[in-house]
This record gives C-alpha cells, structure tokens and sequence, in this order.
C-alpha cells in the first residue's frame, strides 16, 4: 500500500491576503473535473518543492463540504517554523500547479450529539469552518465561541458573524473580551459534544476546566496539529533499507526518509493519526516524542518512534523501516 | 478500573464488566440503584466522607425494590440526599429517571448500582439522553438473573436465571448467549432445538 | 439488456439456479487446498472482464429475484433495515456512489441524470423511474439507505467512525449468514465480532481494525469469506432460525449434491465522503454442490478444504453435523491430482 492518501495536481485558483499573517489559498482541480466532497474537520496534505526540501504539511479545510469546484485553505505564517508556511506565504502564487491529496478527517463531530459547542483560537478556527457548514446544511444545533488576538487577525468573526448571526460569539484579546469557560461549560444541556482547535495552551485549559465541570471524556474532542518542531541536526540507521540518513535542523525525520529514497507509510504529518508509527531497533540517546499518538509508556520505553514530529538527540537510532 | 465484587466467568467482549462506584467532580450526581446496589451507595457515601467530599446537597438518589425482594431503603433515606426516591420497581421509576437525565447538564455524575438489570436499562436510558456509556460509574451487587432477547420474537424475559430458559412472550426454548446489547440492555437468547425439533437439554441454574 | 435475469426463488420451492455462464464466473473462493482464517485484504479495484470483479458493484442474472426476495423479508420483518439518525448522511453517500457507480458500469441499465440537487434515477431492471432531490430525505419514499439497497444485491453496513473505534450503526440485512442486525446495532468492532471464535486470539481484529480506521476515499479494499448453505435460502437470519434450522438435518447422501450449497461472501469496505463512514457491501454468492464440481478442480480443493478445516471453524460455520456427508460426497469428484494455484477456473 503507498504512503499517505491519493494525490493529484491542483491548480492554485486563487490567494487572499486575510491580514499580515494569514493567507487563504484555493485549489482546483488541473483537469477541469470535480474534487470529492467532504466530511467537516477534514484536511489535506499540500506538497510543496521548496528548493529542493520536499515538504508535505497538512493544513484543515476550511470551504464549505458540499462545494466540489475547489478545496480552500488558510494559512497562517509562521516565521519561527521550519519554512513550510513562509513558502506558502512568499511564494505561492495563482496559477501555479501544486500537489494535494484526498481529504482524510482526523476531527470529526459526534453526529449523535443534540448540540455542538465549538471552541476555536486562532487559525483553528477553518476545521470549524466547514463543520458549521455541515452541521447548518444538515440542521444541527451549534454554537461558536472564536478568540483572537484581535479584531484585525480574527477577520473571519465577522464574516461567520453575518452568515450564522448570533450563534458565533467573538472575543479579542486587545479588547479585553475572553471566554468564561467556567461558566460556559457549566450550563450546556444533556448530550452537548464540545469541540476544540487552537494553540496548546487553550485546548489543555479547555480539557481541564471540563474535566473539572464533571463532562465525561467521550463528550470531549479536540484537534491539535503539530508542525514538526525545529531542532538539532541528527543520524538515524534504517535497518531494512539499510541506509544511513542525515536528518536536518528544520527537516523531520520523516522528510529526511523520504529524501533517501525509503517509502515510510504517513497520513496526518502532525502526530495524530498513528499512521507513521516505527519500531524502534536500538536507541542510544534521547528521543524527543513530540506526538499525541504514543502513550506515555510507550514514549517512556522508547520502542516506538512517530517519525512525522519526534527527533532524536544522542550517539545511535536505528529504525526498522 | 477497579475490579468488580461480584466474581464473573471469563467471557467475550460484549459481556460487560463492573467496576466500584468512586466519587467524581461534577455538577450533580444522579444515583440509581436497587436492592444489594444500595450498599454500594452507602460503600460510596462513606468513601466520599474519608475524601472530605459532601455529595449530598447536590445527589438525587432513585432506588427500587429489587426482584429479590431485597429493600434497604430505610437505610438510603437517613444519608440525607438533596432528593430521594424509592419505589417499587424499576419500571415505575422509569418516568423518573429519564426527567432527571433529560432535565440534566453535561457535568452530571451518573452512578450506577444493583443487578445487572438495572445498570443496564438506566445506562442505556442515560445514551439516549446524551451520555457516552464509557463515562458512567457501575457496581455491581445482588442477583445475577440474566435481561434476555429473544432473538426470534423481540420479547424480553427478566429475571432469567436457568440456561436454557423458556420464552415468557413466545415460548420458545432459548439458550443464552454471552453476546449483550448496551442499547437494548439485554443477552441475546437463540433457540435450542431449532435443528432437532423437541430435543431441549434440562434447565439449569447458572444465573443466581 | 446484456444480462437475461432469472425468475426464480430463494424459499419454499427453492427455484434459485445458476446458469452455465453463471457458474463459470462463481467466485470460488479457495486460493489453495487448505484454508485458515485470515484478513486477506487486497485493493477492490477492476478485476477480469466478465468476472464478479469487473465492476464496482456486480450485477449478474439473480438480481430482479434477489430485489424481490428482499422486498419479501423486509415486509416480514422490518427490522432488518435500521438506520439510527445521525446515520442519514451517510445513506445519502452510499446511495451517490451506488447510482454513480451502476450508471457508469451498466449505462443500459442503469441512468443518472443531475441538474444540480435534481436528481433522475432510471432503474430499467425493475422498472423505477424517480426524480428526487440529493440530500432531501422527503423526496424519497425510503431513507436514502433503504430506497438505493432496495436496488442493490448484498447486505450492507455503515460504520460511523469515533473515538478511534467504528460503530455498526446502519445497514440493510437480508441475507446475511447468522448475525442479527436489529441486535448488534449500535456495537463496537470488537463488540460485534466478539462472538467469532479465533485461533489467533483477538489480535487479527486489533490490526483489522487499525486498518480500516485508516482507510481511505477513492482506495475501496475486498476479501472474501465463505460458509455453507442447506437449500439456497439467502435469508439464513438468526430471527428465523427455529424456521430453516431443520433443514440441517433433512439433509440426505442422495441430496447433497442438489441442497448442498457454498455460500460466498464478497466483502468489500469503502470510506463514505461526507459522513467519513465506511459502509461494507457484503455480497453473497450461492452455488449447488452438484454445479460447482462441474469445475473439475473447484471439487477437487473443496474437498480438501473441507477435510483440513478446524473444526472449530466448521462448528462456527454451522456445518460441522454434516461434514462428513458433504466430505464423503466431494471424495467422488477428488482423483487426488494436482489442482493449479489461485482460484479461477481452468
């Protein structure tokens, strides 16, 4: 079976600059044809050539499901990150041919909940994008609470503010609006699902003041994607193809494979679907598990390795692959 | 999870396991129990006192006369809960329990305590109402008398305690099968002599 | 037409035949002389031309009877088909990709016309001619599910996929082998599997699982799986199995040859667009005894199959009271020379 969902080339239709940091991109299809329609929460992976680093980001779509003329994305630039972001910004432009592959959903709702409450923070607010579409196409009950640093970044507020009126609830950082979580959380009816996407920080403060609320585990979802950290140069023997790889600063493991030549299975690219799960063969060192894949004690015996987000630090990694 | 009290044949998959009833933050906590269960809430209760953890102004405990017989609701009703029900039998309580779950927010606890009867109807009535069944806490006490579907005719016969038993809707002979439904709360009963008309094993007494 | 449908029943007086074409193109499902449990998944992509596999969904002589026979168990028990409601979007997704599907394999058969959200569905086979409008469930006389597996040969499933486990939470089940919809739904993977007994313990259904969590659209998989069949009912449900059980145990040395059937499950598992759902098609195939040792090395594997199967298996399968007869009478037709690999005719 190959690696990661079935790709194709995509036409860049269209870039909008939303503020200085986030750009929204549109794709469509080279062929003319339609591209498949989608479930909410739903990303692709965008593949871009940057000078001859071949990187594979997943970014969410934010279009709506049901609109099988193109895929939209936004994508919010990163200038501490490996690149990937600063690529999109700087040099994408319409026109130009790009890889993407199927969407795959790694985020979806609880079609049996009797109310959705989505939390988002920041660009974590485009997987919500196209789930309140779903969910307002299919009649479902939600409600949005979006926080943003401020007015300015958080442009999308007031176009959902409009399209879905009061069931969108904004709040600015530099106005001094913030979610009271506590009490929101408190008064939400039997058979609520809540939902949340955004920086770290939000989602552990959410999941905490939740748990503390008393909501049962299986009411609670959250997405987190991990750009794959930035971080020292390493080597990693694979043992089956027998290579010996050099992996970069702002390379992950996982792009430092594939550039060898070995075709290692991936999904998500960001920690969470489990699918570039590597037995590890010997390890002397560290191994920095950046992934929410692993479970503690899985990362604690280091016998496992998520190549997409975790790096290594020490004399010898080798892998099974 | 904390092993059950109630010592259970190894089995597959859908057999459902029991744990202990531990106290749990929430913004309420429905209890619902009958016969044996209610000394599981007072094993709870007492749990919560060593933790320095008052339940009481905010549980509403509903508990029923099991099948058995087994009645300790005078034992329930000097706790000193916010609100206390006891009735005759689950089915008369069932109005009850589906107004607190649907009534109820999402930091509800919901505790459950008794046969395997009870447990099973009152968790499936609390995923009807929005709960996931994984986020409930279950002990087990009392008879082990078997909820059973007839896989032929729907109808469900309580209190099975013999393997085969004899369908009280349609009357055939039915084997029980470990094979359990959450959503309807029931083991799952096949006929036993479909191949060989007539030819039923003697009943014997595994449920008790 | 290019297919001549057959006029036939699967109950009572038990009409059901395969044709000669039929039988050449029966999806033998035995790759070698024994057989074990296995995954054995492999991509579900166009197969030989002619063959069960050439399309997306195979229709062949059996599937007016087929549709009527099913119509016939759902008006006995309409419990068979359920769709629990958050089910709905996915029923519309298996119904886009079964019309797309039949109107692109069988176009003299089968039209799709769409003017937007108007869609015009032409069934020629049995004579349906509906105009309705994508994903307004009042414009069906079914759930979107009902309405198109009323017009599809197979069982179907749909699994809703959460908390990285999948959920059997819809499904059209008519002709299944032993296993009760109106009972499982709503269960886990492993719930639902938990009754099938394994050699390997549970790990086949772990990494079964992890799989299919992963599959993906445009990438649907197949299996196979098999049992065996006393008389060609497709309708072996456990709700009516105090009404065909005994039929076990008429079974006669002299009957074998006619009653006996192996019954085939082609098994194929797609990821459903807008739902993310997976619906699993499960496709059953019978053939006579006496039909399928009209392929010489057919009745010679089987009889090997059947003489090294566990007989756990064969207890499971629900032939273990009679495998002898059947192994006695396949032995006739087993000259003990060399059958060929994989499983197509010679």
């Amino acid at each position: 079976m190959s690696a990661g969902a079935t790709r194709f080339p995509a036409i860049v239709a269209e870039v909008t600059e939303i503020n200085n940091l986030i750009k929204t991109f549109r794709f469509v299809r080279e062929d003319g044809a339609e591209v498949p329609p989608f479930s909410g929460g739903s990303h692709i992976v965008v593949e871009m050539d940057d000078d001859g680093t071949r990187r594979l980001n997943p970014y969410s779509l934010m279009s709506d499901p049901a609109d099988t003329g193109g895929y939209s994305i936004s994508v919010r630039r990163e200038d501490g990150g490996r690149g990937g972001s600063r690529f999109m910004h700087t040099r994408v432009k319409p026109g130009m041919t790009m890889t993407i592959s199927y969407p795959v959903n790694l985020f979806p709702i609880d079609g049996r909940a009797k109310k959705h409450l989505l939390l988002a923070g920041g660009i974590g607010i485009t997987p919500f994008m196209a789930h309140m579409a779903q969910l307002s196409e299919r009649n479902q009950i939600f409600e949005l609470h979006y926080g943003a640093a401020s007015r300015a970044v958080g442009q999308f507020g007031d176009r959902l503010r409009k399209h879905y009126g009061d069931r969108i609830h904004l709040y600015y950082d530099d106005e001094g609006t913030m979610m009271d979580l506590p009490s929101l959380l408190r008064g939400q009816p039997a058979g609520t699902h809540l939902y949340v996407c955004g920086p770290k920080g939000m989602i552990n403060a959410v999941m905490k003041i939740a748990r503390e609320a008393g909501w049962p585990r299986g009411a609670l979802h959250s997405e987190e994607f991990l750009a794959p950290p930035v971080g020292l140069p390493f080597e990693v023997e694979l043992a089956n193809s027998g290579k010996t790889v050099q992996v970069g600063a702002a390379q992950s493991l996982l792009e430092a494979i594939e550039a060898a030549g070995v075709n290692a299975p991936y999904l998500c690219r960001g920690g969470a679907c489990g699918q570039c799960e590597c037995e590890v063969a010997a390890v002397d060192g560290e191994i920095e598990h950046n992934d929410h894949w692993l479970t503690p004690e899985e990362k604690a015996s280091n016998s496992k390795i998520m190549p997409c987000v975790s790096r290594f630090k020490g004399q010898r990694l080798v892998l099974n692959l | 999870m904390k092993m059950t009290t109630t010592k259970f044949e190894p089995s597959i998959t859908t057999r459902p396991v029991y744990g202990i009833l531990e106290p749990q933050q929430g913004s309420a906590h429905l209890m619902i129990a009958d016969g044996e269960g209610a000394g599981a809430i007072l094993d709870l209760f007492a749990r919560a006192g060593q933790q320095g953890i008052d339940l009481r102004p905010s549980t509403h405990l509903i508990y029923v006369t099991a099948a058995n017989g087994t009645d300790l609701s005078d034992e329930l009703s000097r706790l000193g809960v916010a609100k206390f029900y006891h009735g005759p039998t689950l089915a008369a309580a069932m109005s009850r329990i589906t107004k607190a779950l649907t009534d109820a927010s999402m930091g509800l606890q919901i505790y459950l305590a008794g046969t395997e009867s009870l447990i099973g109807v009152a968790q499936s009535e609390a995923m009807k109402a929005g709960f996931p069944h994984d986020g409930m806490q279950t002990e087990h006490r009392g008879s082990l008398a078997r909820r059973v579907q007839c896989v032929h005719c729907k109808g469900i016969t309580e209190n099975v305690k013999t393997d085969p038993y004899v369908c009280s809707h349609c009357g055939l002979s039915l084997y029980v099968r470990d094979h359990y439904s959450r959503r309807i709360a029931a083991f799952q009963g096949v006929n036993i002599d479909a191949e060989d008309p007539g030819q039923v094993p003697d009943m014997v007494e595994k449920f008790t | 037409m290019g297919i001549q449908f057959n006029d036939e029943t699967f109950h009572k007086d038990y009409t059901y035949r395969n044709s000669p074409a039929g039988i050449k193109r029966f999806p033998f499902p035995f790759p070698e002389d024994d057989y074990m449990y296995s995954v054995n998944i492999e991509p579900h992509v166009p197969g030989r031309e002619g063959s069960v596999f050439e399309h997306t969904f195979d229709v062949d002589e059996h599937y007016v009877s087929e549709m009527r026979d099913r119509a016939r168990v759902l008006a006995d028990d309409p419990l068979r088909c359920q769709s629990l409601p958050h089910m709905t979007l996915a029923g519309w997704d298996l119904l886009e990709l079964i019309m797309e599907s039949k109107a692109r394999d069988y176009p003299d058969m089968f039209q799709l016309t769409k003017n937007g959200d108007r869609w015009h569905w032409v069934n020629k086979p049995l004579g349906i001619d509906d105009t309705f409008t994508f994903l307004d469930e009042t414009t069906l006389p079914y759930g979107p599910m009902e309405y198109i597996t009323r017009q599809a040969q197979g069982d179907f499933t749909l699994q809703d996929q959460r908390d990285d486990n999948l959920w059997i939470e819809a499904g059209m089940v008519t002709s299944q082998a032993d296993w009760s919809l109106d009972f499982d739904i709503g269960m886990s993977f492993h719930e639902w599997h938990a009754p099938v007994p394994l050699a390997g313990g549970m790990g086949i259904f772990d990494r079964a699982l992890k799989f299919l969590l992963k599959l993906q659209y445009g990438a649907p998989v197949r299996r196979f799986n098999w049992t065996m069949t006393v008389d060609p009912l497709l309708d072996t449900s456990p709700e009516n199995y105090h009404k065909w059980g005994p039929s076990k145990a008429t079974l006669t040395p002299d009957t074998v040859g006619r009653r006996q059937h192996l019954r085939v499950e082609l098994q194929t598992l797609y990821r459903l667009p807008r739902s993310n759902a997976i619906v699993f098609p499960i496709r059953c195939y019978l053939i006579s005894f006496q039909d399928l040792v009209t392929v010489p090395k057919w009745g010679r594997r089987l009889h090997r199959v059947l003489q090294t199967l566990p007989e756990e298996l064969a207890e499971y399968k629900g032939f273990a009271r009679n495998r002898q007869m059947l192994t006695d009478w396949l032995a006739q037709y087993d000259d003990g020379s060399p059958t060929s690999p994989g499983w197509w005719a010679d």
